[in-house]
This record gives C-alpha cells, structure tokens and sequence, in this order.
C-alpha cells in the first residue's frame, strides 16, 4: 500500500511533532510512574485528540488512515502516550460520535476532540475479561434516572477523564442482552476512582479501578438504546482494534529503530543481517495489516476480520522484535539506558488489552468461516 | 547416561527449596521493585553452604558436585531469579576459578572467607565495548616491580557493587590478541578501584549490577590467577561451567511461571468455566511444560559432563544455557498471557518472571554466541 501525499505529509507532522514534544518525557514518565500530562495536553492543543471527528464537532476532519498514523508515530517514541490517544479518541470519543443523538454528540464530541478533558471506557471488571458479556455491573432505571452499581478495572486514563462509558446490566439473568451502556460524568455523585495499577509497562499511562455506588445518571445519558450494550461496545472495540495494531506497530517500528541506529556504526555479522532483515519485513507486514484495516473502516464497511488481524499480528510481532533488538544489542538493551528496554515491557500489553490474542483467533476463526458459508 | 539422583543431590534439591519457599519467595517481588542486593537472604544462604557450593571441604566449602549446584539454583530462581544469579556468579564465575586456577596460597586466602560469604565475587569481563567479543577488551595491566597497574573498566558485572572480591581481567601484552589477556584477583580496597554507574535493569534488579572502574589500581603479582598471558581460557573456561547454572537458573523462573499459570488457570472462570478448561490455554501449558523439561534434561545433562570429569563439555553447556533462556523468555511471555491484564500487573508474579528471563539471554553470552559456540564444536 502507498500512502498519498496527503497521508505522508501528516506522518512528517507526526514525526516531527513526536520526536520534538512527545519523546523529551517518556523515560521520566516511565521511570516515576508518572501519567503523561504534558504529552496528553500537547496532543490536545495540536488537535491529535480528535484526528477522524469531523471539523463542525471540533475534530480534525481527517480518515482513520490518518489517525492510524498519529497513532503509530506517537507510539514510536513514548507508547503510553499513544495509548492514551488511542484510549481516548476509539474507546472514549467513538461511542458517542457512532451511537450517540444529536443533542449527545454536540455536547460531548467538541470536549472530548479538543482535549478539553480525556475520555475513557469503562468495560472489563474483575470477572469480566474476556468474557466481556459476564459483567456484574447493574443498572436499574427509575423515575429520577439510571442507578448504576457495581466496579470496573484495568480502565484506561480514568482518572483523568471527564467522561466513561459505562456499560451495565438491566437484568443479570438475561446475560448479554440486558447490557446497556451509558455516558458518565465523572464529577457525578457516586462516581469513585480505585486503585491505580502498577504495572509491568506503558506506566506512563493512567490504569484504574472504577468503582460505582448508587450513581444516579440522568435519563439522557442512555447511549443507544437500552439492552443495545452489547453490539456497541462490540463494535467500539473492533474499531478501537485498529488504533490498538497502530499503537503495536509503533513500538515495533521503535525496535526497528534502534536496531538501525546501532548497527548503523557497526560492521554486521550475516545473523545480525538475518535479524535485522526479519524484524524490517514482520513491522513492514503489521504496517499494512493495520493501514488494510484502516481503509475498510474508512469505505464505512464493518472491519472486524481487518482490525483483528491487524491488532493479532501488530502485537505480537511488537513483543518479538523488542526481543530481537535486545538479542543483537546486548546487555545495553535491558537496562533504562536505551528505550528498547521499556518497550519490551509495554509491548506485552498488545498481547492482552482490548481483546487477547485468543480472542482475536477466535473472532478471525468465525468470520472467516462466515464469509465462506455466504460467498457459497 | 543416569536419570537418578544421589542422595546428597535429592538432599540439596529438599533444602534449597525448602529454603527458597521460606525466605527468598515472600521478598521476591520486594527485591525486584526497590532494586536492593538481598543482604539478609545471602547471609543465609552462606550458613546452609549454598554461597560454597563448589568450594572443596579442605577450604571451608561444602564441595557439592555441579549437578547438585545446577539443582539449588534452580530452586532458588524458582523464588527469586535475583538471588539466582547473585549465587551462580558467587559459586561458579567468582570461586570456582581460583579453585581450579587459583594458587595454593590464593586459596587459602580468599576461599574460606568466599565459603562463610564474608567475601562475595564478582567476575568482571563485559566492557562498554567488548561484550560479545571479549577479545576486543581495553582494560590494561602493566607490571610494576611487584605490582600490576590496571587501567579501564568493566560494565554489567553482577554482584558488582556489593562484592569484595573480583575475578579481572585485562590486557597485559596489548600486541598479543587474545594470548594477552591475564586473569587477576582484586579486592575491593585495592587502590584506584572504585565503582560506577549502578544500572536500572529490566529484570534481576536485586543483583547490584554496577560499573567498576580502574584508575591506576594497584594488584599485587600474586593476585594473577592462572598464568600471564592465559586469562582469555580462564575466560572461557570459567563461562562454560556458569552457563549450565544459567541454564538452571532459566528452568527454575520457567517453573515458577508454569506453576503459577496452572494455579490460576484452574481458578480463573470465564463464559462459565476455569480458563483451563479452554483448548487454547491447555495447548499452552502442554508446550510450556515440555520445553522445561526439555531444558532441565539439557541442564543436568550439561552438568553431568562436568561431574564426569570431562574436560570439554562447551557444546554441552551452549546448548543448555542457549534453550533454557529461550524456553524461560517464551514460558513467561505465555504465563502473562494466561493471566491476562492481571498478568500485566503487579499483583502477581509473572510480570517479574517475564522481565528476568529476557536476561537470561543476554548475559554470559547472547543466543547468537551460544550458537556460534555450538556451531564451532560441530565443524570442528
């Protein structure tokens, strides 16, 4: 695939923007733990937190394509910075600009692109992992509103959020057809932020538990209809694969990276050749998986095949050529001397957030087997 | 060749774990975060004879074979893969040198004190820029009436900023190649040597990994291990003897990952029933198990070699060092993914096991070096 001009001048904005803002931080960040703040609001005052929102609801106006870019370059220098972006603009905004009325998306989309505070999706609970339709959260409707009660974990940049999509049950003994979702505000009475997880990687990236008693969420915060929960968040999380393969690819091109740089003043031995020849062709091959996933979601085709393979394939050959790169460097590589260190623990997190790679086999397993029963 | 153990090999393997369980497992995690050297552990370690395990009795040890030394470290990285390495470098790249190079007055002198752990060692080879080819070392020593002055600096070396004792090495013929490279002792209060840069690792970080730097050190001539100009088959000798401990030392983190993974595969429901009720999961743990034992045969193998008394078991020892390491890396890798975004937490171990067996490639020789190795054995 070749970009157009349009796409490469927007990644030369993105490197740019990156390597000169964003990459100043990311060991420090890394190193205390500490969240990406600066990272988060130089994104916001750029525009790059709402890139494919369209230029009336505040957002840049631009495709996926380009998004998924933003995405990838961000990731190359500081990967928990990209996941926040990722975080916020798939799992945080889309919901809203897809499943929202008018009246929400007017309210929230403008904020949420201009980064006026982050968004943040509040899904996975202790019991509820992979087997997303288990969640134990409730909601019982009333005259006043939507009583929502229960706890979510592993949420990203919630306690930096203005706004959680919350997905909860209207009735347990109906399972995934009683799953509802709503837009919370997260100044709302009863809205309370857990423990912040530590963490093996991305520990620049904020990573709570959310915990909801008796919080009253007005009628008009319905997203879709109600016991509709299920399909969006289904379909918010297939898109949100994408900027996930993205952020993957990113780390992988930043293994690349430095092995370039190191062998760059450096006779090669023909198996440094091989590993730096391998690790060139797997983060060419992710890069087109994501950009293919990319393009169906930008013709508005449902790209659930697309954007599992990309965020399948993207992950783990993130987690393999960190390895790779630490393999040719050497002892150099495994301490905080080098960024390669750090991206082999943030890697990981491709392997398992929004959907583990058995989970993905399992979705690119039936829809394959779907089209073929419809194209016979 | 004997699958059974000894005795004594069964009785170091019941103690060593028994301790490992006890003491190192509840620090582990604690060790790791903070990046402090198990002072009180190591101590310990000294009294049940784990700091001498192959020091001969005539000088303090508890002279176990290699086999039953490959055993405790196993179990010991099983709890904690710092403490691991601090005890292999200690055992089999700081002691067992002198005692197969070592004079007899060298050995009277610093094993018994190395046996009690009053003396930890140290092996300093690595510099910034001879790693994978330790030939091309830049650290010098002159000879100056009785002394050799040494100038330049070793990086990576475990151990480093706690020992008292140090196997060195440097050139002292630089127009010799690898013929002029000797092997020396140096106590830590040997004059002009200090320490540098203590290094954030991404996994062992209990093990005091620091810099050392040589300003005009000064080292007595009777401080040179082995003979002038032989340092480079010290060297080399001494790393085939420690790979087959980081061969164990890589099955005993594989293990713990393993172990832990079956635990919560049993515990974790998903969709209605434990997570290890899924194919997925159970063809993981099938190829997990496999491999270790796989590696542990290739680990004892290794050290059966050396307990023979054979003399070159280089193949033997790449071999183990180079698939134990890769079977820990992808053990562990799979052992965060059972555990799914808990894995990726804190609050369980095996995000520490994934970040100390990627160690495990690299130190005392990459994958790429134990191949080459393994290669040169079989082209003759």
């Amino acid at each position: 695939m070749i970009l157009n001009e349009a796409h490469q001048r927007f990644r030369q904005e993105l490197r740019k923007f990156s390597l000169e803002v964003v990459a100043p931080g990311a060991n420090t960040c890394d190193i205390e733990g500490s969240f990406v703040q600066n990272n988060a609001e130089a994104l916001a005052s750029r525009g790059y937190l709402g890139i494919p929102w369209p230029k009336d609801l505040g957002g840049m106006g631009l495709d996926y394509m380009s998004y998924a870019i933003g995405v990838e370059e961000v990731s190359r220098v500081c990967a928990s910075t990209g996941l926040t972006m990722a975080a916020h603009t798939s799992l945080g905004t889309y919901p809203i600009y897809k499943f929202g009325t008018k009246e929400q998306k007017e309210k929230y989309i403008p904020r949420l692109a201009r980064g006026n505070f982050l968004g943040a999706f509040g899904l996975t609970e202790p019991n509820a992992g992979s087997d997303a339709a288990g969640i134990e959260s409730t909601a019982k409707k009333t005259d006043k509103g939507y009583v929502i009660n229960g706890s979510k974990r592993f949420i990203t940049s919630a306690s930096y959020a203005g706004t959680v999509i919350v997905a909860a049950s209207m009735d347990r003994k109906l399972g995934r057809k009683a799953i509802t979702c709503f837009i919370a505000e997260t100044a709302t009475p009863g809205f309370k932020v857990g423990t912040k997880e530590k963490k093996l990687g991305l520990k620049g990236s904020d990573t709570v538990e959310l915990v909801f008693e008796d919080m009253l969420l007005p009628l008009d915060s319905l997203l879709g209809k109600e016991m509709d929960g299920y399909r969006i968040f289904m379909e918010t999380l297939d898109g949100g694969r994408i900027s996930i393969g993205a952020f993957c690819l990113g780390m992988a091109q930043c293994a690349l990276d430095t092995m370039i740089e190191w062998f760059k003043e450096r006779d090669m031995t023909q198996l440094e050749q091989k590993a730096l020849a391998d690790v060139a062709t797997q983060v060419q091959a992710a890069r087109q998986l994501v950009y293919s996933a990319a393009q169906v979601k930008d013709a508005g085709i449902r790209a659930d095949k697309q954007c599992a393979f990309a965020k399948l394939f993207a992950s783990e050959v993130a987690v393999w050529a960190a390895g790779t790169a630490i393999d040719c460097i050497g002892p150099l590589a495994i301490t905080d001397r080098m960024p390669v260190s750090r991206v082999y623990r943030d890697a990981k997190l491709g392997e398992i957030g929004e959907g583990t790679s058995e989970v993905m086999r399992m979705i690119i397993a039936k829809e394959v087997l779907k089209e073929a029963k419809e194209t016979c | 060749m004997e699958l059974s153990f000894s005795n004594d090999q069964v009785m170091v393997r019941n103690m060593a774990k028994e301790f490992a369980t006890k003491e190192l497992e509840p620090r582990a995690a604690e060790v790791d975060e903070k990046g402090e050297f198990p002072h009180d552990s190591i101590k310990k370690m000294a009294e049940l004879g784990l700091l001498s395990m192959t020091i001969p009795e005539k000088y303090g040890g508890a002279g176990f074979d290699f086999t039953s030394l490959a055993i405790a470290i196993e179990e010991i990285s099983r709890a904690c893969g710092s403490t691991g390495v601090i005890c292999a470098v200690h055992n089999s790249l700081a002691a067992w040198p002198i005692v197969n190079w070592g004079t007899d007055a060298q050995k009277e002198k610093y094993l018994p004190r190395m046996a009690t752990g009053e003396l930890l060692g140290a092996f300093g080879l690595t510099e910034p820029n001879a790693g994978s080819d330790p030939a091309a070392m830049e650290t010098t020593a002159v000879l100056k009436g009785d002394k050799y002055i040494l100038n330049g600096s070793k990086r990576f070396i475990t151990n480093g900023g706690v020992a008292g004792l140090f196997i060195v090495f440097a050139r002292t013929d630089p127009a010799a190649g690898t013929r002029g490279i000797t092997g020396f002792i140096v106590e830590r209060n040997a004059k002009g040597f200090t320490l540098g840069k203590h290094e954030n690792l991404l996994g062992l970080r209990g093990t005091a990994n620091c810099e050392l730097m040589f300003d005009d050190c000064e080292v007595p001539v009777e401080n040179v291990l082995g003979k002038v100009g032989e340092g480079f088959k010290v060297a080399l000798g001494t790393l085939d003897v420690s790979r087959i401990d980081i061969g164990a030392q890589a099955v005993g983190i594989a293990q713990a990952a393993l172990e832990k993974a079956i635990a919560y595969s049993k515990e974790r429901k998903q969709f209605g029933k434990p997570i290890c009720e899924f194919e997925m999961i159970q063809a993981k743990l099938a190829e997990m198990a496999t491999a270790i034992t796989a590696a542990r045969y290739l680990v004892y193998y290794a050290a059966h070699q050396k307990d023979s008394g054979k003399t070159r078991f280089n193949q033997e020892s790449a071999m183990c060092k180079l698939f134990a390491a890769e079977t820990a890396v992808n053990v562990t890798r799979e052992a965060v993914q059972i555990y799914g975004g808990y894995g990726y937490t804190k609050d369980y171990p095996v995000e520490r096991y994934y970040r100390d067996a990627k160690c495990m490639e690299i130190y005392e020789g990459t994958s790429e070096v134990q191949k080459i190795v393994i290669a040169r054995t079989l082209l003759g």
